[in-house]
């Protein structure tokens, strides 16, 4: 468990050598070897979904998954959902529709939004709860995040790729 | 009236886009060079003294860099009220309950810290412990402070009118008792501190997630024995507080005496267990109220008594109990009350505010008893309701002062959304509704360190920079600050810019509780924004040959009242100021302390509490399976007088996470504690509501312009989230016909309910 190694993590396209050890969490390589602090640590549970991350196109629990596990795979977080200081739809909407208080759970909120529409651009409202029922917000009452999410999905025709990546970046 | 241009508009919260980028700072994203990080050990007993503490194995490991005990701190306790200071950072001597701070350890890494934490070998000599507060007042219970022998931290007798004689004109006296569970606030920032000393100048920083800055720099300063100057406490981003972030706590103080003593920078974060188990919890309360009124249900007298579990520590013990008391006064007209409260000690979670700060669970009692009263009287629980409703104007047997008051209205308002008359006692049975209403200050009023500042700068190029001591935690001060500023000056949101909650460098505040921030640090604001008018607008007025008064400012420029072409772009105006070689820099100064002709004793003396009331009134339509006992909310109304909203979108967020905030209250939440041991510490088995659980949610505004507000504005951080759980409760009621008297109205209880009924039946 003491043997360090070295992976290189493919976030947000960018390659990203951290030096982990079979127990660190992808939680723990972004925020303390990446420093990619976007993603949050809520309860290290499994039971918040602050901490989602997009992996291979799904939305994952970063303190559930191995940093090892992770290796190879095309991982997004809430620092590649803009280009170019351009906030996705999703994250217009949220700050357009109130739907961030604190922001604590937003990155959480966003990525596993991100990850329902890149499969599926028009899910109803139902679909909607369901899938983001794992991401706990103690702020909002939800209301304001499922009005976001719909606004996006009303405006559907406009997302072409709802995962881009930055020019320069290695995808 | 002036047209409101930025006041009264829907703009996003100022760090919207910081939050949804992950640019947003909370503390833990924090990262210094050298930094070391803390870790707590715990007492895994519920009451007990400590014989020993083995540091040595801890101390041995590799990459631990200190180890902390009780022993080596000052003695010096700390606490949010100064009357009741009962804690310390570290337990000396004695532990309360289990998750009491024993010692701290801090190492090169988290791993490191936590396995050094287990290595800490800590001797008891266990006591006997109580688990009940009616059970730790009897005779002979354990004693768990040696200065309260009947375990009774804090006791409150008021009267207010004569309650004998109003008892005695009753046509009816009804007495029922209800209860009230443990809630955790469950931010969803787990608490985290991260301090830095400088050793030339013995200045501390601490970058801490905390809702009160002022409190927490007096309190390190007094627990670590330097002065309060030396002391200069950052607030970040905070996830979320509802007041678990009022007090110090242990991380504060040893990152603080750590930094020091190793003199680098080192974080403690707490994780999701401690979060529930070792900081604060609404206190569980056991009540008893009894209610005379006259044939219609007019309430001609009150008795409550309360019983509330503090847990092992004070916390705000004397503060909640007062608040506990004098807002049952509102939002009924009650002559004469009797209110008899006693906050004690158990070796339990310690008690602290939250989000209504001792009154949900007397609202609860109310609320329901209300509606029983109504029942058994053979009266409309509405009519009951708006017979008793508060006016604006009325003398108040407390002392109040309401100018302001929408309460009759927001009864009517939400009877009407909910569907009042079609739906009540005519849905087919499982189906039901019910209300209840409420009402909280805009901030209370009569306790020292009040005041709010502020500073505004307005820079040459037309920037504006905003120095506040308000706390945002999330809700939007800071947004609604730079609202009120950016209005005044007549420039849009984003040239405004805002450094908030740092002691360090912002004037003093009271920080973010009771709900008092829009109007107390508001008001503060918009002084200070006037200031700064008070220096540019004469001299602009002479340009323009006209008074400063005939002056309008909005979109950055400045014209003439009714003529828009007499006038020059703000840019224009500062550079004609600065040529004029004026006095630069053009700075604001503003201050607000709500009126003070008021007594300050909560305890002993009646008086106005706050500067303005909001009022309001929920309503739930609930269903309730009866095969397996689960109730889903279907909607809620919540019809508010918050006077004028300064952003309505904001308060629409306060008003949503207050409602599904009580809904978990009726429903679901209970910090359960067996025997000194919490069960349910974990977001898993704690079952707050998420997105499935949230009903149909309407809020319907009631427009009042408070005279005390800026703006007219009231408060709406906290008054929503008091009668969610008792309208739940109530609907429930004209859903199954059970009458629920404690919370949360679990599914099993309603199944129990539900196979009684069938036997008697």
């Amino acid at each position: 468990m003491d043997e360090r190694r070295i992976l290189t993590l493919k976030i947000n396209g960018d390659p990203h050598e951290v030096v982990v050890t079979a127990n660190t969490t992808l939680l723990e390589a972004l925020r303390e070897k990446a420093f990619l602090t976007g993603t949050k640590r809520g309860c290290d549970l499994g039971a918040c979904g602050a901490c989602t991350v997009i992996l291979d196109g799904e939305a994952v629990l970063a303190c559930l998954t191995l940093a090892a596990a992770a290796e190879g795979c095309d991982i997004r977080t809430i620092e590649g959902l803009s280009i170019r200081g351009e906030l996705s739809p999703l994250q217009r909407a949220f700050v357009d529709h109130g739907a961030v208080q604190c922001g604590f759970c937003s990155p959480g909120f966003l990525m596993s939004a991100t990850a329902l529409l890149a499969e599926n651009p028009r899910p109803d409202r139902a679909e909607i709860k369901r899938t983001l029922a794992g991401n706990l917000c103690r702020c909002t009452g939800y209301a304001k995040i499922v009005e976001a999410v719909e606004a996006v999905v009303a405006d559907a025709g406009e997302i072409a790729d709802p995962l881009p990546i930055a020019a320069g970046g290695a995808a | 009236m002036k047209t409101l241009n930025v006041v009264g508009q829907r703009v996003p919260m100022h760090d919207a886009a910081l939050k949804v980028t992950g640019q947003a700072q909370f503390t833990d994203d924090l990262v210094l060079p050298g930094m070391l990080y803390g870790r707590l050990v715990r007492s895994t007993v519920a009451h007990g003294r400590i014989v020993s503490i083995d540091t040595s194995a801890a101390e041995a490991l590799p990459g631990v860099k200190g180890v902390l005990t009780g022993a080596d701190i000052p003695d010096q306790v700390y606490g949010i009220v100064p009357k009741a200071k009962d804690e310390y950072a570290l337990a000396k001597e004695k532990v309360r309950y289990v998750g009491d701070e024993v010692a701290a350890v801090v190492a090169i890494d988290p791993e490191t810290a936590e396995q050094a934490a287990r290595l800490v070998r800590v001797e008891y000599e266990e006591l006997p412990a109580v688990f009940d507060p009616l059970e730790a007042i009897k005779e002979g219970a354990p004693v768990i402070h040696d200065r309260h022998p009947n375990n009774t931290s804090v006791s409150i007798h008021k009267e207010f009118g004569d309650v004998e004689k109003g008892f005695a004109a009753s046509a009816f006296v009804f007495e029922d008792s209800f209860y009230s569970q443990a809630v955790n606030h469950a931010p969803m920032e787990p608490h985290a501190a991260l301090a830095q000393y400088d050793p030339l100048n013995g200045d501390f920083t601490i970058w801490t997630g905390t809702q009160i800055p002022y409190f927490l720099k007096r309190n390190l300063a007094t627990t670590m024995g330097v002065p309060e100057n030396k002391v200069r406490v950052i607030k970040p981003k905070v996830g979320g507080g509802f007041g678990q972030k009022l007090d110090m706590f242990a991380k504060d103080f040893c990152a603080c005496w750590f930094a020091r003593e190793l003199g680098r920078p080192v974080k403690f974060i707490y994780d999701r267990e401690e979060v529930f188990q070792t900081t604060r919890q609404r206190h569980p309360m056991y009540l008893t109220v009894k209610t005379g009124v006259n044939k219609r249900g007019k309430i001609l007298a009150q008795h409550i008594t309360a019983h509330a579990d503090g847990g092992a520590y004070n916390s705000t013990a004397p503060l909640m109990i007062a608040l506990s008391c004098f807002f049952v006064m509102i939002p009924y007209k009650i002559e004469n009350l009797v209110y008899d409260g006693y906050h004690i000690y158990t070796n339990k979670p310690v008690g602290g505010a939250m989000r209504g700060h001792g009154v949900p669970q007397p609202r609860f009692a109310i609320e329901r008893q209300v509606d029983l009263i109504a029942k058994r009287i053979g009266v409309d629980p509405v009519e009951m309701r708006l017979l008793n409703a508060i006016k604006a104007g009325e003398p108040h047997a407390a002392g109040f002062v309401i100018n302001t008051c929408g309460f009759s209205e927001s009864v009517e308002e939400a009877a009407k959304a909910i569907g009042w008359k079609e739906k009540r006692g005519k849905l087919p049975f499982g189906r039901g509704i019910g209300l209840a209403g409420s009402a909280w200050p805009s901030g209370v009023a009569n306790m020292a360190h009040l005041a709010s500042g502020a500073v505004v700068q307005l820079m040459r190029e037309g920037r504006v920079n905003v120095l506040s001591g308000a706390s945002d935690i999330g809700q939007g001060a800071e947004t609604v600050i730079n609202q009120i500023v950016a209005e005044q000056l007549g420039v849009p949101m984003e040239d405004v810019h805002i450094t908030a909650a740092d002691t360090g460098l912002c004037p003093l505040d009271a920080g973010t509780f009771g709900s008092g921030v829009t109007v107390r640090a508001g008001h503060a604001a918009l002084a200070a924004a006037n200031d700064v008018r008070e220096q540019l607008f004469p001299f602009i007025a002479d340009w323009l040959e006209c008074g400063p008064d005939d002056l309008e400012a909005a979109d950055r420029r400045i014209w003439v009242r009714g003529n828009p072409e007499r006038g020059m772009s703000l840019s224009e105006a500062l550079k004609r100021y600065q040529y004029a070689d004026m006095p630069l820099p053009i700075v604001g100064r503003g201050a607000w302390i709500p009126p003070a002709d008021q007594p300050t004793d909560l305890l002993t003396e009646n008086g106005n509490f706050a500067p303005n009331y909001s009022f309001m009134t929920q309503a739930a339509e609930v269903e309730v399976d009866v095969e397996t006992g689960k109730v889903s909310v279907l909607r809620m109304v919540t019809a508010h007088d918050c006077g004028v909203p300064i952003n309505p979108m904001l308060v629409e967020g306060q008003l949503d996470g207050s409602m599904v905030g009580g809904m978990g209250q009726a429903l679901y939440e209970d910090s359960t504690c067996i025997d000194g041991q919490q069960y349910n510490p974990s977001f898993l088995d704690y079952g707050m509501p998420t997105m499935l659980e949230i009903p149909d949610m309407d809020s319907r505004h009631i427009d009042t312009h408070d005279p005390l507000g800026p703006f007219g504005a009231k408060e709406a951080g906290e008054g929503t989230q008091l009668a969610p759980a008792p309208a739940i409760v109530n609907a429930i009621a004209d859903a199954i016909g059970v009458e629920f008297d404690r919370l949360p109205v679990t599914p099993q209880m309603v199944l129990e309910a539900l196979k009684k009924k069938d036997g008697a039946s």
